[in-house]
């Protein structure tokens, strides 16, 4: 039997987002299911359920819904585990708790990610030569220690560049069309007071002149960091139209993990993963009002509208080149200005943005007469994928 | 010789025959005796077929550049001076890919698809790394 419309996201918590420190990332995550709870109109007591996606502050996060569970006090829960599948992880949560709930296992279930990977600044002293590679003992470079490491190679960037790299050799993609989508979502931000980016506007000269991370990525198509928690409360669809806010119902889910080389096949799992979402919810393209996309890179969001057939493979360039996802455009794209412009918080960055519009919330953004919400999750090299379609209606 | 600046790969026990071939000057990868398919780096057993029978077999050293970056941020001392370089991605001609740098190509000029082939640079008398050329 369908699941569709059977869940619906009942609560929606954000903590403060980016250089703040007031806490860790217990404490974000904490905070972030308790305003989640209260934004439901339930209590702590009310919580059978608590799924954690750990971020990259928690080490190893392989006990963080217990951690959480204890920070807050809970007891008796009757679904408790930590998942991780990187930027998927978000929408696999809600899809594991409207599972759960519909298997029996559970009633209310809090989803949350958190994660604090900025440190305050520390005091400078006094005469700190600084620049740009400073010496230090070989203990701080603990983690040059591989193969890679010795030709260069480092980090996550480096690797989804050479996918983009090769995106753009087969299929004529520019830092052009990647920086229309870095313009969009940042005037999507410029009109979501939450957003870290919200004060400051961004051309695509802006855009071009932005630093060079690792080409063929500028500053400007790389994500922001964010210390913060964010969560929501998934219920029943019936619980959910007991309480507070306009029920979010979960209309469909799918995951998708392609396996194999991501250098060969330049696709995410989202063709996979639509395939299952959208037969559950019985929809086609036409249906989505408001997509939130996981944009780590705004190559992420340019080959996943490929992915999810907005364009064919290849064509994510020409797609976005004419401004169509950015506010005022046919197709709304990370209204809320994404990763890349609000804050990071992994897959729930997206879903936060859809409950938000689902709401009639968006204020300022808000797509007008949103009905039908698509979400996606990416995590890793377009390794992980998943996908939500979410409904402010049954 | 003066202290190699920049990181020195730690020799684990399952990519030592990959670089005791190197000092050799000889190019090795894992090729499972199964079905023969070729691996880079070191890994426990055949993705293809789940062999965990695999001999490190030298290869011809001849390839082209499948993709690469150009990384512009230093996060280690020694490539202080070298940023911005790139780090390519070479497709060699059995199968295998990995990752190196390209020899006496500006970043600029690098093309996917040019043909390349296997040099050897010692960077300390312990260790020698592959990297590749235009071919």
């Amino acid at each position: 039997m369908s699941l569709k419309g059977k869940a619906a996201i009942a609560g929606l918590g954000i903590t403060a987002q980016g250089k703040v420190y007031h806490t860790n990332h217990v404490g974000f995550a904490a905070e972030a299911v308790h305003l989640a709870l209260e934004d439901a109109g339930l209590a702590r007591a009310d919580l059978d359920g608590l799924l954690v996606n750990p971020g990259l502050s928690w080490g190893d996060g392989s006990m963080a819904s217990f951690q959480v569970q204890q920070a807050m006090g809970l007891r008796n829960l009757r679904l408790s585990v930590a998942m991780n599948a990187g930027g998927a992880t978000a929408c696999a949560m809600i899809q594991q708790a409207a599972e759960a709930i519909d298997a029996g296992l559970c009633n209310v279930v809090a989803c949350v990610f958190s994660d604090a990977p900025l440190k305050p600044p520390k005091p400078k002293p006094a005469g700190d030569g600084g620049g740009k590679g400073t010496g230090g003992s070989a203990g701080a470079y603990g983690f040059a220690r591989g193969l890679d490491a010795a030709y260069g190679q480092f980090g996550v960037n480096a690797m989804y560049a050479m996918v983009a790299q090769r995106h753009m050799h087969l299929y004529g993609t520019t830092n052009d069309h990647l920086g229309a989508i870095a313009v969009a979502e940042r005037q999507w931000a410029n009109r979501n007071p939450s957003a870290q980016f919200h004060d400051a506007p961004m051309s695509i000269e802006d855009y071009h002149h932005s630093r060079w991370v690792v080409e063929p990525f500028h500053l400007f198509d790389c994500c922001l960091v964010s210390n913060g928690g964010l969560a929501v409360i998934v219920t029943a669809a019936q619980r959910a139209r007991d309480l507070r806010q306009p029920p979010v119902y979960v209309w469909g889910m799918g995951q998708g993990h392609p396996g194999g080389d991501p250098l060969e096949t330049l696709t995410s799992g989202a063709v996979l993963a639509k395939e299952t979402a959208f037969r559950m919810a019985g929809i086609t393209l036409r249906d989505i009002d408001v997509v939130e996309l996981y944009d780590c890179y705004t190559f992420t969001v340019l080959v996943c509208l490929e992915d999810y057939g907005f364009c064919t493979k290849g064509e994510g360039g020409a797609f976005v080149a004419d401004g169509k996802i950015a506010p005022g455009g046919t197709l709304p794209v990370n209204t809320g200005g994404g990763q890349l412009s609000s804050f990071y918080m992994w897959g729930m960055t997206p879903v936060s943005e859809a409950v938000i519009q689902m709401r009639g919330a968006g204020a300022a953004r808000q797509v007008e007469d949103a009905k039908v919400a698509l979400v996606s999750g990416n995590g890793g090299i377009l390794s992980t994928h998943s996908t939500l379609v979410l409904a402010n209606h049954r | 010789m003066a202290e190699y600046p920049k990181p020195i790969p730690a020799i684990t026990p399952e990519m030592r025959p990959f670089f005791e071939a190197a000092k050799r000057r000889e190019l090795v990868v894992q090729r499972c005796l199964r079905c023969g398919t070729h691996r880079f780096p070191a890994r426990e057993i055949c993705s293809n077929c789940l062999s965990r029978e695999v001999e490190w077999a030298r290869v011809s050293g001849a390839g082209e550049v499948f993709s690469y970056n150009v990384m512009h941020q230093v996060y280690h001392p020694g490539f202080a001076d070298a940023v911005p370089y790139a780090v390519v991605v070479v497709k060699l001609k059995e199968g295998a890919k990995l990752n190196s740098n390209l020899i006496g190509v500006a970043p600029q000029a690098i093309r996917i698809g040019m043909p390349v082939q296997v040099i050897f640079e010692d960077i300390t008398d312990e260790v020698t790394l592959p990297k590749f050329a235009p071919a």
